[in-house]
């Protein structure tokens, strides 16, 4: 495929969205990971939320 | 009714943990249809293959936009139903809009280099995105510094609302005013102005882009209403220390 003489401008556009887009969903997924990781050693710990204790959710 | 439903954050995740992966494995599909048809779309008579940069710059643009609508209705939902997902939708939805405004401008001069010959120009288009870009990051700001966040969701949520005032403007800045920038090709009286060719990959990208948006904001969404969870948790776990 030929970019023509443009290219470097073509790529570096999509570079930079994949960049950005590869560190949202980084952010996203790693987040989640270290909130459940904490919530968990809460809950080991016997620390429950108020829902919990209620018998709720 | 699916408003009250959701109103329980438990019932919010058991909905999201069903659905994410189903909407994160259509996104992909659709992007690598997407990118395929964009490989094979054909060169612009006048911009050559520098068009290619059109199937990333415009979705992030709308999205951009899209962005601050979804954050807007939160903004009501906090301040006027006070709905205990709104704020959670809100704050969620602000570094995504804000990564796709930085998208936005960033494609938007890598493209005018090559054919405005500029990188920027203070023209009402490019300004009224970068301001937009500038109230996302004040936005975050009030979320991610307030010391109560109460009062930080409550002010973001005010900046929200007087930030929308800026979305017609985007909108209609190549029409009020006379821009470097192209009026709008696609949503415009009289219809589309793209060939079939052209279009068809950047609705497909467009769509693409528009279910990435909403699988990382309810991805985002998920994880701050655990890491309230958390916080709730440890308020508990410091006042039983003190008692």
């Amino acid at each position: 495929m030929n970019l023509g003489p443009h290219a470097d401008f073509i790529v570096a556009a999509y570079a930079v969205t994949v960049f950005v887009v590869a560190g949202l969903v980084a952010w996203v997924v790693l987040d989640y990971a270290a909130q459940r990781r904490i919530l968990g050693d809460l809950e080991e710990r016997g620390i429950t939320r108020r829902a919990q204790r209620k018998g709720g959710q | 009714m699916a408003a009250i439903y959701l109103a329980n954050p438990s019932r919010f995740l058991t909905l999201v943990n069903r659905v994410l992966p189903w909407l994160a494995a259509i996104t992909i599909a659709l992007f690598a249809i997407g990118l395929v048809r964009t490989l094979h779309a054909p060169d612009d008579y006048q911009q050559g293959a520098t068009v290619k940069i059109m199937f990333i710059h415009v979705p992030a643009a709308w999205l951009s936009m899209m962005g601050w609508g979804v954050m807007s209705v939160a903004a009501l939902g906090t301040l006027v139903w006070r709905h205990p997902l709104a704020d959670v939708a809100g704050k969620a939805a602000a570094p995504v809009g804000a990564a796709f405004t930085f998208i936005c401008l960033v494609t938007g001069s890598l493209w005018g280099r090559p054919t405005w010959g500029t990188y920027w120009v203070w023209d009402a288009r490019l300004t009224s995105v970068l301001v937009m870009f500038l109230l996302y990051l004040g936005v975050l700001a009030l979320y991610w510094t307030a010391e109560d966040p109460g009062r930080g969701s409550r002010a973001a949520a005010v900046l929200t609302l007087v930030g929308a005032v800026n979305i017609p403007i985007i909108k209609f800045s190549v029409d009020w005013w006379n821009t470097l920038h192209q009026p709008a090709s696609i949503l415009r009286m009289g219809g589309n102005a793209i060939d079939p060719s052209i279009l068809w990959p950047l609705l497909i990208m467009a769509a693409a882009f528009t279910l990435l948006f909403f699988t990382l904001h309810l991805g985002a969404m998920r994880n701050e209403i655990l890491r309230r969870r958390v916080r709730s948790m440890r308020i508990m776990q410091a006042q039983e220390a003190r008692a």
